[in-house]
């Protein structure tokens, strides 16, 4: 194991892959060490899916080059087969069969005869809360079961490399509690995981390194900390009485925080991000707020949250986190 | 959402799942890996979960036995008085030449299963096995072999019953059947094709009835070809399933012909040559 903590488990050098004209991964470069959970965060259509594609095997790179335990995805995809699994955006199962049969079906392509299979199966069934469920066809499945059924059909062989592709997205708060929950068993089991998120508490709470990805480029790399620290701790959330304040309001808050007030949709709200390195977001905001009182500025709601991915986008990269879904339908 | 528990009933937190570190744990270490499943087990992997899927959703067995069918009565009392006087008369040279219509054009059916499977997330998984990788195919073919076979047996029993009487006997009509699937098996990997390179499920039909219609229709399917003009006389002699109509019919008839055997058997294994590594190509770029 000792070892294994300077090894990385995955190394990407310049990785491109186009889609007609859109680079859709424009020369990432990634290097994520063996045994930790790293994060890839952007939104739609920023070229996580299609990265991760590349490093599982699924899609071949137009240039560059990228290796999983030093072996290259394109030259050596087989032995990187034997180490990876993949848990994608949408259920990596066969709906029509039930859940046992899709661990069984599993357990058999992986070289178990059938016995062994089903013992493996039934196992894995257990250990996820599905023994229930067992004989039911997976499309009658809940979200949350369909997640934990996926993610059980990727360690019917514990894998060394597992790709969570968005594990989270469109989960109810609970079975996204037990998703996290499963991550971090699995990874202090030794296994390296790569989880993609639109979420950035999803990536502060699991990921011990993250990469904020936009344009198919990685536009900032490091600890959930370091990035956060780079954007400001948090954003202070102002609701005016009265809209006709708003520019007065603007006013002071970029006097008193000085990292950038933006104004929002509703003409009755700003968020300003505050920089918690020196003395405390809370105690920051807290003078901020008095300044307006002082200024004569009626505030009538106020709260103060961590960065959203909204706003760590519009920190590093002066544009909002568009949406452009149709980018990552060509994948 | 904290699960303290001063006074829990076991029925009703029971359906609340919790990962346990300690089951989870001992899932992933107790992992054996055994070695790598050869190309025949992986095949017949996938070929049982077609049959698992016939089972879930039985209703595709209606394409195999209802239309096959509904083709034979159609075209036995159509063309029989007409073309051989009486019907009984021309459910001999029919039924064989049917049965291979039929179930030809039962094959493009595997196109539209791997278009709509590909569609979904569980081939991305089966791509990331270390397998032999024509395996999944493979499999899904097999499967659908099981679903001509019944088309066989559905046609074969039907024609029985209007009397039909092959004069190669049991074996005879066992042999035909075996060449038909055969061919048929090989004949499915131009649909793999199209169903990997085909956008929607509708595309990869309407290409399947350009190509299926005219192979099937223009053959010694119904008629002798001696009476057709010569330039589809041309077709006619190198159209691969008019080849197998004639092969099929000589063994059911009790008098094997070799050389369209051969000629079918040839056809066949180029078919699944170039087809299957076109396939094959399409599968590894997707």
């Amino acid at each position: 194991m000792s070892d294994r903590a300077n090894t990385l488990a995955i190394e990407t050098k310049g990785l491109v892959k186009t889609f007609g004209k859109t680079r859709a991964v424009d020369g990432v470069d990634l290097a994520v060490p063996a045994g930790t959970v790293y994060g890839v965060l952007g939104p739609n259509g920023a070229g996580k899916t299609t990265a991760v594609r590349v490093l599982a095997t699924l899609t071949r790179p137009d240039g560059g080059e990228a290796r999983v335990f030093g072996h290259d995805v394109v030259r050596e995809a087989d032995t990187v087969r034997s180490k990876v699994s993949l848990t994608g955006q949408y259920a990596s199962v066969d709906e029509d069969l039930t859940g046992l049969e899709n661990l069984i079906l599993l357990g058999r392509l992986i070289g178990h005869r059938k016995a062994a299979a089903k013992r493996r199966a039934e196992q894995l069934l257990d250990a996820f809360g599905l023994t229930e469920a067992a004989g039911r066809q997976v499309k009658k499945y809940s979200g949350g079961m369909r997640r934990r059924v996926d993610i059980a059909a990727s360690i019917i062989r514990t894998p060394e490399v597992l790709f969570l592709d968005e594990p989270t997205t469109g989960l109810d708060p609970r079975s996204r509690n037990q998703v996290w929950d499963i991550v971090r068993i699995i990874v202090a089991q030794g296994t390296t995981v790569l989880l993609t998120t639109q979420y950035l508490d999803e990536a502060d709470n699991l990921a011990g390194r993250i990469a904020v990805i936009d344009h198919g480029k990685v536009i900032a790399e490091g600890t959930p900390g370091e990035l956060k620290a780079s954007v400001g701790s948090g954003s202070v959330h102002v609701r005016l009485r009265d809209a006709g304040q708003r520019g007065e309001a603007e006013r002071v808050l970029s006097a008193n925080l000085s990292l950038g007030v933006n104004l929002e949709a509703d003409p009755v709200a700003l968020t300003a991000r505050v920089d918690g390195n020196g003395g405390g977001a809370a105690e920051q905001a807290s003078l901020a707020l008095a300044a307006l009182a002082r200024s004569g500025i009626t505030v009538d709601e106020f709260s103060l949250g961590q960065p959203s991915l909204d706003e760590v986008f519009l920190a590093l990269t002066d544009h909002p986190a568009t949406d452009d879904a149709e980018k990552e339908a060509v994948a | 959402m904290t699960t303290q528990s001063t006074t829990t009933t076991p029925t009703t937190t029971s359906s609340v799942y919790t990962p346990a570190a300690s089951a989870l744990s001992a899932v992933l270490s107790a992992d054996e890996q055994p070695s790598r499943p050869s190309a025949l087990a992986a095949s017949i992997a996938f070929g049982w979960r077609a049959m698992l899927k016939i089972k879930h959703v039985p209703d595709q067995l209606f394409d195999v036995t209802a239309f096959p069918i509904m083709m034979t009565l159609m075209f036995t009392y159509l063309f029989g008085g007409a073309l051989a006087g009486n019907t009984t008369d021309y459910l001999q040279y029919l039924l064989p030449g049917i049965m291979v219509m039929s179930v030809v054009m039962i094959t493009m059916y595997t196109g539209v299963g791997v278009n709509t499977d590909i569609e979904k997330g569980v081939f991305d998984r089966f791509r990331t096995l270390p397998i032999w990788r024509p395996a999944a195919l493979v499999g899904a073919i097999l499967g659908d072999v099981f679903r001509y076979t019944i088309a066989s047996t559905t046609i074969l029993l039907l024609g029985l019953a209007l009397g039909f009487r092959p004069g190669g006997g049991v074996l005879g009509v066992l042999a035909g059947v075996g060449l038909l699937v055969a061919f048929s098996f090989a004949f499915s990997w131009i649909w793999t094709m199209f169903g990997l390179l085909l956008r929607s499920e509708k595309s990869v039909m309407g290409v399947s009835m350009m190509v299926l219609f005219p192979m099937t229709f223009l053959s010694n399917v119904f008629v002798q070809p001696v009476t057709m003009p010569g330039w589809l006389q041309g077709f006619v002699a190198v159209n691969p399933v008019a080849h197998l109509v004639a092969a099929v019919r000589g063994l059911m008839y009790g008098e094997p012909d070799g050389y369209e055997i051969g000629w079918t058997l040839i056809s066949g294994g180029a078919i699944l040559l170039v087809f299957g590594a076109l396939t094959m190509r399409l599968y590894n770029r997707k």
